[in-house]
């Protein structure tokens, strides 16, 4: 889909990771881009191997292994963008970028054990410092709209909802600006 | 039974129109499919139709396919009442590259609407 909604404004600059910060629970959690190692990758699957069903939203992440394992193979590849959230040698939460036409979705989980923990605000800005860093433009994402802390924190961080139409609330953000429009230079 | 299956040519729909057809020539259902203008769609209601009628062709069965006006989702509900049509069934939404599952505008008024049981073909 090309006609999504995104702010005109750019998006605040986000730090790009590795970075490294301590979660309300005192628990030093480290962000890193995933790099295609296949560490990453089974540590991934054990933690949406046991990530609770209740917390699912719109069909991922998937159930069973074998789903998990084609899920992650769809979403780590390619011109994807993925940043982890790691507690030592254990996945906390996870956050991608998934190219979609000329804009990438973005998800973003945060395993049970993790959550509350202000974990979810890190990772996302970690994300889309990652994706500012990368030159990535626009960025959307759905959310169930009963989530309220989900949408708010969005909000925060400068998503502006782009259609409110459906089941989910559907949100755009611009990271950077369009690589076709000229900015004005304000020295001349 | 008496089954309704509405498509407007979205990729989720023409899942749902293989699988009514496959489960309607084994169950023995009288099937009727309503081709349906789904402003999301880019496929022209003719040959909307003209796939319906292959797939129901090929399937042996003798279906019924009409060309619908007007408002979707209103349109297949006052359908399957004034007609006393058992089910409803619809494409069950469309899947985002990341995997994430939308349920159409249509689906949403239906699933609403309908006093008969609906079905979202995944």
């Amino acid at each position: 889909m090309s006609d999504r909604g995104y702010p005109d404004a750019v998006a605040d600059e986000f730090t790009a990771p590795p970075t490294e910060f301590t979660d309300r629970e005192d628990r030093t959690v480290e962000l890193r881009p995933y790099e295609n190692t296949e560490r990453e990758r089974e540590a991934l699957v054990e933690m949406y191997d046991s990530f609770d069903p209740a917390d699912r939203a719109q069909g991922i992440p998937p159930g069973g292994e074998e789903r998990i394992r084609e899920w992650l193979d769809a979403i780590l590849g390619g011109e994807c963008r993925n940043v982890i959230a790691w507690c030592g040698d254990e996945v906390a939460g996870h956050a991608t970028l998934v190219p979609d036409g000329d804009a990438y979705e973005l998800a973003i989980f945060v395993h049970q054990e993790y959550q509350r923990a202000g974990i979810g605000t890190y990772l996302i800005r970690g994300l889309l410092g990652h994706g500012q860093a990368e030159g990535i433009e626009k960025v959307w994402l759905t959310v169930e709209r009963w989530n309220r802390a989900a949408v708010s924190l969005y909000k925060k961080i400068g998503f502006e909802t782009s259609d409110a139409e459906s089941f989910e609330l559907e949100m755009g953000l611009r990271l950077n600006p369009d690589a076709e429009r000229e900015e004005p230079d304000e020295d001349q | 039974m008496k089954v309704l299956c509405g498509i407007g040519g979205s990729d989720d729909s023409f899942r749902a129109l293989d699988r009514t057809v496959e489960r309607a020539a084994v169950a023995d259902d009288d099937l009727t499919v309503a081709v349906v203008e789904n402003p999301d769609s880019s496929v022209e209601p003719d040959e909307i139709v003209q796939r319906a009628e292959s797939a129901i062709e090929e399937a042996g069965l003798d279906a019924d396919v009409r060309l619908i006006e007007g408002d979707p989702g209103s349109r297949i509900v006052e359908i399957a009442e004034a007609e006393g049509f058992e089910e409803i069934v619809l494409g069950g939404g469309h899947t985002s590259p990341m995997g994430k599952i939308t349920i159409g505008s249509i689906a949403e008024f239906v699933l609403l609407n309908a006093k008969t049981s609906v079905t979202l073909v995944r």
